[in-house]
């Protein structure tokens, strides 16, 4: 009675695991379909082939202006798409003017309180980049009014 | 998973095609479509895709008007045109919006609690909302609240942050509790010297060990009858990018301190020491420098009170008229902490002055209203200046004031174009 007993209660042990072991193979496959790329990718670092084609509507410039981002288009802007619009747009970067000890302090408050990852080589053409394109420009200590919109006042 | 109003949560205007880029989008392919074609990608997180990629409208997302200006887009901040501030009550749609991280969504008011807990608390007491609600009295004030970076875009050298203008400034109407009625249910120890707020917003790196702001203020302004915990915003349920369900609205001081979607308050025995509390954060120098001066930390002193300004909310700036034609002038001002004296406007570059007449405040803490009627003496090109001057008689400078690191605090009077004839 008592084997009879134990070999049943195996039985149900053997059951449960497979049925557990098809559950995840289920949510595996699910996540994979959604996901494909999830199971790609081997460590952080990804290899960038120049080969693939451009995607048509991100290259787009007009007078100088990459139209997605706002970013002049200057030789190493894509570096700055690339590391500077995970956690903010591109507009806290087009907004702010300084020289490069400006900017390179910027990336280090960035790098120490906010999360910003590791420039490597990148670093000096980021800021060739910014001190050329978003360079300081002084207008005394008050800029004459600009870009005013003339309109007739009605009553 | 917190989940977040932010360009690329998956809202419903992407294209069917934009959406399957997204989906299948890994890093390479991003970095090619780019054209990049040697970045150093070995520390560039793998999962996400750059703001290029993604877009949405915050016009309809908050429910704003057209006409305010996008700063940024991840985080959202908006200004508003002058013009557009001319109403005694400044409603949602005109409202600046100013967000130093990423704005909590699917806020469940039946869930969502206040903990009220810190070094200086008897014991630490939780609050639901209808607790909040019911078992306090209900005050409304209207409230003024200025970023304190308004203004910024002015400064030289350039101050670093959104490069606001002139319209980071609102007055509404705040329905809620006082915050002395709650922290007196909570049980106040005589230690107690600042409060500093945490909310449900998340920092843009999405860590969830970082919070993007926890401010807060002086425990004497914590008790001041109009620091109210609002859970209305002229008088409906405050927008979401306004703080919803929670707001701690301090006004007067530099709005960073009005913490949004409110969750906790922490009664602190030190001045609170969380996130944007710290130099250079919300702090100028103690002592004044000269533009473009480093200034280490320990030197740098937290704003507290806004200073004295003026707005010119009417005509909009470009106004042409006929000669001999009176102009009427119209406008906010308000002064921190303080009330505003007198305001008076300048046809002829500050040379002279003319004086408006200027409405009391409706409660503490209100901006008033100012107008005038101006003649102008030939045809020509004008600019009229707005100053204002608070009960101290400190008024606004003509100039961008005393420079600092951040680029705070800029209050010269406002100016508008206008040409007659
Ligand atoms: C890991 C996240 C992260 C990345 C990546 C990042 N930043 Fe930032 N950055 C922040 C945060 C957080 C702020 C503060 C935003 C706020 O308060 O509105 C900020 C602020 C800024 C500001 C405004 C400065 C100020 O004083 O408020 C500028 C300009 C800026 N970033 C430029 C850059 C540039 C250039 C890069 C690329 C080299 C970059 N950021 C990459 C997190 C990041």
């Amino acid at each position: 009675m008592d084997d009879l007993l134990k070999a049943f209660r195996l039985l149900m042990i053997g059951l449960a695991s497979i049925a557990v072991l098809l559950l995840i193979l289920v949510i595996g496959l699910f996540f994979w379909n959604q996901n494909p790329e999830i199971f790609s990718w081997e460590s952080d670092s990804v290899e960038l082939s120049e080969s693939e084609e451009l995607e048509p509507e991100s290259g787009i410039t007009e007078e100088g202006i990459h139209l997605e981002s706002g970013l002049v288009a200057d030789d190493g802007y894509q570096l700055i798409i690339a590391n500077c619009t995970k956690c903010h747009s591109a507009n806290l970067v087009t907004q702010n003017r300084g020289n490069r000890d400006y900017w390179k302090s910027l990336i280090i408050w960035m790098q120490t309180t906010q999360g910003l990852w590791e420039l490597g080589d990148s670093e000096e053409k980021i800021l060739d980049y910014l001190s050329k394109n978003y360079a300081p420009v002084q207008e005394g200590r008050r800029a004459n009014l600009s870009g005013v919109q003339w309109y007739e006042l009605e009553d | 998973m917190k989940k977040h109003i932010a360009p690329n949560s998956s809202h419903k205007q992407e294209s069917n095609g934009r959406r399957n880029f997204l989906k299948k989008s890994s890093m390479a392919v991003m970095a090619a479509s780019l054209g990049i074609e040697i970045v150093h990608a070995a520390k560039l997180p793998t999962n996400y895709v750059p703001l290029a990629f993604q877009d949405s409208d915050p016009f309809k997302l908050f429910n704003k008007n057209k006409e305010l200006i996008v700063l940024n887009n991840k985080p959202w901040n908006l200004e508003t045109p002058p013009h557009l501030l001319d109403d005694k009550i400044t409603p949602a749609d005109k409202m600046f919006v100013r967000n130093n991280g990423l704005i909590p969504e699917n806020v469940d008011v039946n869930t969502w609690t206040l903990t009220v807990d810190g070094e200086s608390v008897s014991q630490s007491k939780t609050y639901s909302l209808s607790d909040l609600k019911s078992k306090f009295k209900n005050y409304t004030y209207q409230l003024t609240l200025e970023c304190g970076g308004n203004g910024r875009s002015e400064f030289f050298p350039p101050a670093s942050g959104n490069q606001w203008k002139v319209g980071a400034v609102s007055c509404a109407n705040w329905t809620g509790i006082r915050l002395k009625d709650l922290l007196k249910d909570v049980g106040l120890k005589p230690d107690a010297v600042y409060i500093g707020y945490h909310s449900a917003d998340s920092h843009l790196s999405n860590d969830p060990n970082k919070e993007p702001i926890s401010r807060g203020v002086p425990i004497a302004k914590a008790l001041q009858d109009e620091t109210l915990i609002a859970f209305e915003m002229n008088g409906s349920p405050i927008p979401i990018a306004h703080g919803f369900p929670l707001r701690l609205v301090a006004g007067g001081f530099p709005a960073s301190a009005s913490g949004k979607w409110l969750n906790r308050i922490s009664v602190r025995n030190i001045i609170h020491d969380g996130a944007k509390m710290e130099a250079p954060s919300y702090r100028v120098p103690c002592n004044p420098v000269a533009p473009g001066t480093e200034v280490s930390n320990e030197d740098m002193c937290i704003i507290e009170s806004m200073p004295v300004k003026s707005l010119i909310t009417y005509p909009k700036s470009g106004a042409m008229i006929p000669m001999n034609k009176k102009l009427e002038i119209r406008g906010h001002a308000w002064a921190g902490e303080l009330e505003v004296k007198k305001v008076q406007v300048s046809i002829d570059f500050g040379a002279t002055w003319q004086d408006c007449l200027l409405d009391p405040p409706v409660n503490r803490l209100a901006w008033q209203h100012f107008k005038t009627i101006l003649n102008f003496p030939k045809e020509g090109y004008y600019e009229v200046w707005a100053k204002a001057t608070d009960t101290n008689g400190t008024s606004q400078p003509m100039l961008v004031p005393g420079w600092n690191p951040k680029g705070y605090l800029n209050n010269a009077c406002h100016r508008i174009a206008v040409k007659v004839g």
